[in-house]
This record gives C-alpha cells, structure tokens and sequence, in this order.
C-alpha cells in the first residue's frame, strides 16, 4: 500500500505536481482511501462475461504474487520458508500470473480487453526466459539454489576441492555480473508490466487492456498485484544483485559488545528494505520518463537482445566458475556486450544531429515555388496578388 | 441457461472455423483521439487493414451561425473553431473582411497581431508536443508543456481578458493596446518556455524508445501529400516547403526573419520535429516584433457595425494546424450571406487511412497524434 503513495508522489514531483496531500498528512493515508473506495464499489460483470472465470482470474494473478514471498529472505534466515529451492520456487511460481492475465483479457468480452490480453500474454511469456537465465546464472555462480545463501556464500567441494563461493559481503554481484544485472533489471520491468513495457494496458490505446472491464475490489486485486510484482522484483534485484542485507552486513559487535541476534537481524532487513525503495524509487522514475515500447518492438528487443545476451551471461559465469578464474575476469569479459547493448539501444548519445531528418530552411531560401503555377487555381476575386499591404 | 455459440459448438455443427479481422472502434469517448472523434479500424491481429473515420460529434452549425451574426459577433465563433490557437482564427477573418472592404490597419496592430499568432502558434505547438509525447507513453513532457503554456496564457489574458477564447481582434485593428510593463513579463516567460522547450527536446527527441516509435512510421511523400491536401507541419515535413507567410506574407511578415523547418522523411518524427523547431522560430520572430514595434494606434475607425460591400473574398494563413482559409460571400449587409471555413484539420484528417493502413494498431494512435487536429476546426 505505501507504494502506491510512493508512486503517485514520486511521479507527481516528476511532473511538477503535488500528487496526493489532502488525505492524512502529506497523504499518506491515500492509499487507504483507495482500498476503501475500490472495496464499497458495485462489481460490475459484463452481460456477456464468463461469469467463473472472469471471478477467478484476479484470484490467478495475485495469489502467485503472494506466494512469491515466502521464499525472500529478509535477514539472514528471516524468511517465512527457507526452501534450498528458492531460486527454482521463483522461476516457477512467476509463470503463473500470466495464466490469470489471459483469462482476464478473454473472459471480459471485450475486443480492447482481448487485444489487450493477448498482448501482455505474449510479451510476459517471452520475458520470463532472460530472467530464467539470469536467476540460473547467479545460482550457478553461488552453486545453490538457496536465496540465504546468495547473499552470504557457503562452502562447497566441487572435485575434491573445498571452494568458498563468493558471498555479497564486500562485492555484490552487479560488479561481478553487470550484464546480468542490466539484463535482470529490463527484463523484470517487462515481467511487471511497466513502462517502457506497459503496452498491455497503454492507457492511450486500448485504455487499461485486459482489465478494462474490471471494476472495485477485482480492479484492486489486479493493481495490488501488480505493486507486489513490482515491489518483488526490486527486492530480487537488490538480493542478487546489490547484496541484500549485506554489503556492508549489519555489525556483530559494537565497541566490543555484542549485538543481539534479533537487533543484527533488524538492522539487515532495514537495510535491505532501504536498498529495496531505492531500486523502486528508480522504476518508478522510469515510469515517469521514458514513452513506451510497440509490442513487436518489444517482442524483438525481448528475442533478439536480451535472450541472447542472457545465454551469454551465463556461459561467461559458468566458464569462469569452471576453471576458478577470479570473479573480477567475469566483469572483464562482460563488458564487450554491454557496449554491445548501449550501441544498440544508445542513439541518444550521438546528438540530435545524428538523428535528425529535418533541415531548418532560412526564407529567403524559401522561392514561390512552381507549385503555385502548376497546382493552384488561379484565384477568382485577385485578391491573392494584394499581399503587399499591412492588414 | 442457453448455450453459446462457441468455436466447439460450430464444430459440431459443422462450421468451419475461421478467423475474421475484427473492427475495433477507438473513441468517440477515448483518451487518445484529441476530441470527440471516432475511428473504426478494422484490424487483423494488430495490423490496421482498414481505417474509416467518422467525424461530427463536435458540429455546432458554425458556419449557418455566421449568417445571422454580424462581423463582431462572428470573431467569437471563430475563436471556437480551432479552439487551441484562436488569434489564428481570428486573424484570417478580419483579414478576409479587410479585403473586402479595402481596409488598412495600423502598423502597431498589425505588429500586435502578428504577436499574438505567433505566441499562440507557441501554445498550439506545445500542447501538440504534450499530447503527442503522451500518445506514446511519456507522462510527463505534457505538464511541463501545459506549465509553459501557463506562462504565455497568462499575457493573453492581460491582454485581453481571457486566457482562451480572447475576441481580441477587430475589423481594421486590435481592440485596445497592449498593457503595461507587458514586454518585461513576455521576455520572462519567453526565456523560461525556451528552457522549457529544450528540456523536453531532450528528453524526448532523441530517446530511443521515442524514436522507435516515430521513425520511419507512416511515411507520406511530398507529391502524395500534397494529392492528399495536406498542409502546415504536415506537409512541410514531407518536403515540401510551403508555409503562407512566406509564399503570400500577410501582416508584416516580409520584415521579420525567420526559418521554415522542412523534414525530407514525412515520417512522425519529422511531423513532431518540424514543430519542436517552429515553436524555437516563432520566440524569434517574437522577440524581433518587440524590437520593432513602435507605439502608434491600434484601430483604423471604422462602423461599430462593419458592413462590407458586396463581394466575395478568400483569406488564408499559416495557422499552426497548417493553412487555413475563410471565403465570405456578402451581400453588403451585416452578416455574410455565406461563410465557409477551410480548415486545415479536416483536410489533414482526410490522409489518415492513406497514412494508417498497413501499420499496427498503436502506430494508428500515433499517426492521429502527428497529424494535429482539432475537433473544433473539422466538425465546426
């Protein structure tokens, strides 16, 4: 809930705007207001709808959403579940919310929310597979699957030899794996359905997609999900990537003292929360700059440039945790790609010049042109030849 | 409960399924189409196989009022026409009753007009740059333009009252001077919208998701457009390099200097471009009209109630939407015996399916937005 103030807030300073300031200070009571409007609101169903699965597909999309949480750990050992399967449990149960968007989009009976529908099934599905491969390339570069032990490594023998995989006390793995990262953090942004991504339910086109039909607590479970989905992939990117609740971990020992477990332990998940609202503080600007991508040019930038790129991701940390390499070399190789990937998407940087189609032409270039002779009828009052004096 | 008619059902009937292209109505009540306008694509999967729009939502019978108005009365209509740059409207009526009656205004108003369209030629740009950034899915350069239009609004309404629809203009002048201290407060907003201006050019021009979205979409050739009737931005970005202000200088245009962007592409990003660079001309003309104007009267003396001679007359200019023209036949009364209005969005609106078939459903929103028009002007 807070990230639905978070959001409106932080667009609305985007866009030199207030945003929410009249419910509760600074709003922050907003979002209750929202819940308690969306929740007393009449459930409307159209006349035509599949009357049971247009019930149940919200119920498809969210409860995936929360169940993607029992496995995140906030603290060392701070999870609801600690599954040695954790990174397997999120690859598997995020496949699921598309189901629900489908069923959505189709049951509504509605060509915008078909369309729609269509759209988003297409595109979430093609995403899921970078992101696959990403999540496989860290867990083979910890060698586990469990997410506690990705932020604070564990020992392992790999051929009779006791390795100690890195854990993200010191280096968090966005300097080791960069790519990754890049390729993680843009294709979880199109796995949430969120600018540049959000073709599915472009307001300026087929006005909300697949929920289009959708009104009150239905409507509010799909937003609700897509919040959580958006607050889950922050929080994974911080957790693979930028050390959790690491980096540094909280201190053990405080001028010689000992810190209490459930202290160090409070210390690490505020911290990790706080990483968390930067990465969504960063979505959401996002959301508040950049216009939004076609479907099909979203389907090949999905295809043709971060599959690849996260298959290669892959083998560089899966050759570099064969052969024992330093992890500083994986950073090495990845960096040709990910000139690679600014060459492809950065024509910004080579200046308007670069780009531009349109010639700026002073008037005097400007000739009455034989455009007048040929084209134009001669005008019957003659009254176009008087163009000399002031009117 | 009665069955329904499913693809299983057919089957078993014996129908063969088969898929069909399917007719998608955007608006008339759509964030998207700039007004009550409604387009019904006909699409298959998401290419556009057929566009037909339907206008008429916004007819308010404009040009049957002209005829029991007289001229005063009229230049309020006019303003509603193309409703975002109204001195425009208002300039090329009593440019075409002037004609008529053989009428000459006053230097210092025909600078004060010449001003007036230009800073709204500014608005009409920078609403369209908002609006167009939002078809494609960024949210914020409209506010940033809408608080820049603010600015500008702000002098029309000392000037003249009203932010909006002003009915400032006259037959034979302007109604009164323009107000103290107002070429302080128009150079200070002038250099905020430029800043303004350029930050949105930058954030949008060249940012890769704007350019894939806008290149090389909808192409449209010089010759093509100029069968198709296109005018304004539209047609400049094509190629060709027709504006009224230079081809027939109306008001004091011969005096000031100025540039005409000309795209070579005809695509969207040359149609949002060469408007990015107008916007930037017309604060130059702008600030040369405030080097040039000197203090003088603003009204030639005419009747209260103008009553031209019997004639007919055409007058046209460079609005912001592109050329748009007013023929008035009189019969030496009050009112026009008839009035009719060329406006250059209806004739625009006229290339949309030539522009929209054969590309994706969100390139026709996109198409739409490029071609910038106003309900207003089209249904009248």
């Amino acid at each position: 809930m807070s990230l639905t103030w978070l959001e409106r807030k932080t667009l609305a300073r985007i866009q030199q705007r207030v945003g929410p300031s009249v419910v509760g200070p600074h709003g922050l009571l907003q979002p209750m207001a929202d819940v308690l409007k969306l929740v007393t609101k009449e459930d409307v169903i159209p006349a035509a709808a599949d009357r049971v699965l247009f019930w149940v597909a919200p119920v498809v999309v969210v409860v995936p959403a929360f169940m993607l949480w029992i496995v995140i750990p906030f603290a060392s050992g701070l999870s609801v579940r600690t599954l040695e399967l954790g990174l397997l449990y999120l690859i598997a149960v995020s496949g699921i919310g598309t189901v629900g968007l489908l069923m959505a989009g189709w049951t509504a009976a509605s060509k915008y929310s078909l369309l729609g529908g269509f759209r988003a099934a297409a595109h979430l599905v093609s995403y899921e597979i970078p992101i696959i491969f990403v999540i496989l390339s860290v867990g083979v570069l910890v060698q586990s699957l469990d997410l506690g032990h990705v932020i604070s490594g564990h020992t392992v023998e790999v051929g009779g030899q006791i390795l100690r995989m890195p854990d993200q006390n010191f280096v968090p793995f966005a300097a080791i794996m960069p790519l990754g990262l890049i390729v993680f953090f843009l294709a979880g942004l199109a796995e949430i359905g969120r600018t540049p991504f959000d073709i599915h339910h472009a307001e300026s086109e087929v006005v909300g997609g697949p929920f289009v039909e959708y009104s009150g607590a239905h409507w509010a479970a799909f937003f609700l999900a897509e919040y959580m989905n958006t607050f889950l992939i922050a929080v994974l990117t911080v957790l693979l990537f930028f050390g959790g609740w690491s980096w540094p971990s909280p201190p053990t020992s405080w001028f010689g003292t000992d810190v209490p477990e459930w202290a160090v332990r409070t210390m690490g998940a505020a911290w990790f929360m706080f990483k968390a609202y930067l990465v969504t503080f960063a979505i959401f600007w996002i959301r508040g700059t950049y216009p939004r991508l076609r479907i099909d040019q979203l389907m090949a930038f999905g295809w043709q440039t971060l599959i690849p790129l996260s298959f290669v991701n892959l083998i560089i940390v899966a050759v570099v945790v064969y052969y024992h390499w330093p992890t500083w070399s994986m950073t090495l190789i990845s960096l040709p790609f990910i000139l690679l990937l600014w060459r492809i998407i950065g024509r910004r940087s080579r200046g308007i010049d670069a780009v531009s189609t349109v010639k700026l032409m002073d008037k005097s270039e400007l000739e009455v042109t034989t455009l007048s002779d040929d084209l134009l009828v001669a005008d019957p009052s003659g009254a176009a030849t008087q163009n000399t004096e002031a009117r | 409960m009665k069955q329904r008619d499913t693809l299983d059902t057919r089957a078993a009937k014996g129908v063969p399924g088969r898929t069909v292209d399917m007719m998608i109505n955007i608006g008339p009540q759509h964030p998207a189409t700039h007004g009550v306008f409604r387009m019904v694509l006909t699409v298959d999967g998401e290419r556009v196989i057929d566009a037909v729009p339907h206008i008429g939502y916004l007819h308010r019978g404009s040009e049957k009022l002209c005829e029991y108005e007289d001229y005063a009365q009229i230049i309020t209509l006019f303003d509603r026409l193309d409703y975002v740059a109204n001195f425009n409207n208002e300039l090329v009526l009593v440019m075409a009753v002037e004609k008529l009656m053989g009428l000459e205004v006053p230097e210092r108003a025909a600078y004060i007009r010449m001003l007036m369209c230009e800073l709204n030629r500014i608005t009409s740009h920078l609403l369209f740059i908002g609006t167009f950034a939002l078809d494609t899915g960024a949210i914020t350069p409209v506010l940033y333009n809408f608080r820049d239009r603010e600015r500008i609004q702000a002098l029309f309404e000392s000037v003249s009252g009203a932010r909006m629809m002003h009915n400032y203009f006259r037959v034979g002048g302007v109604k009164e001077d323009l107000p103290d201290q107002f070429n302080e407060r128009l150079e200070s907003a002038l250099s905020e919208i430029e800043d303004g201006v350029d930050e949105v050019d930058r954030l949008l021009s060249t940012n890769e998701i704007f350019l894939e979205r806008t290149k090389g979409v909808a192409r449209i050739d010089g010759v093509s457009a100029l069968d198709w009737g296109l005018s304004g931005p539209c047609l400049r970005a094509s190629g060709v390099p027709y504006d009224v202000r230079t081809e027939e200088p109306y008001l004091l245009y011969e005096r000031v200097d100025f540039g005409v962007p000309v795209g070579s592409q005809g695509d969207c990003w040359d149609r949002y471009y060469t408007r990015v660079l107008e916007v930037k001309e017309s604060i130059r003309i702008v600030r040369q009209i405030m080097c040039q104007m000197a203090p003088g009267e603003v009204q030639t003396k005419t009747r209260r109630i103008v009553r031209p001679p019997q004639g007919e007359v055409y007058a046209h200019a460079e609005n912001p939407r592109g050329d748009f023209g007013v023929y008035i036949v009189s019969k030496g009364n009050d009112s026009p015996y008839r009035l009719k209005v060329r406006p250059p969005s209806y004739c625009n609106l006229q290339a949309l399916p030539q522009l929209v078939v054969g590309h994706y459903l969100a390139d026709a929103i996109v198409v739409l937005g490029t071609l910038d028009i106003v309900l207003g002007e089209v249904d009248r």
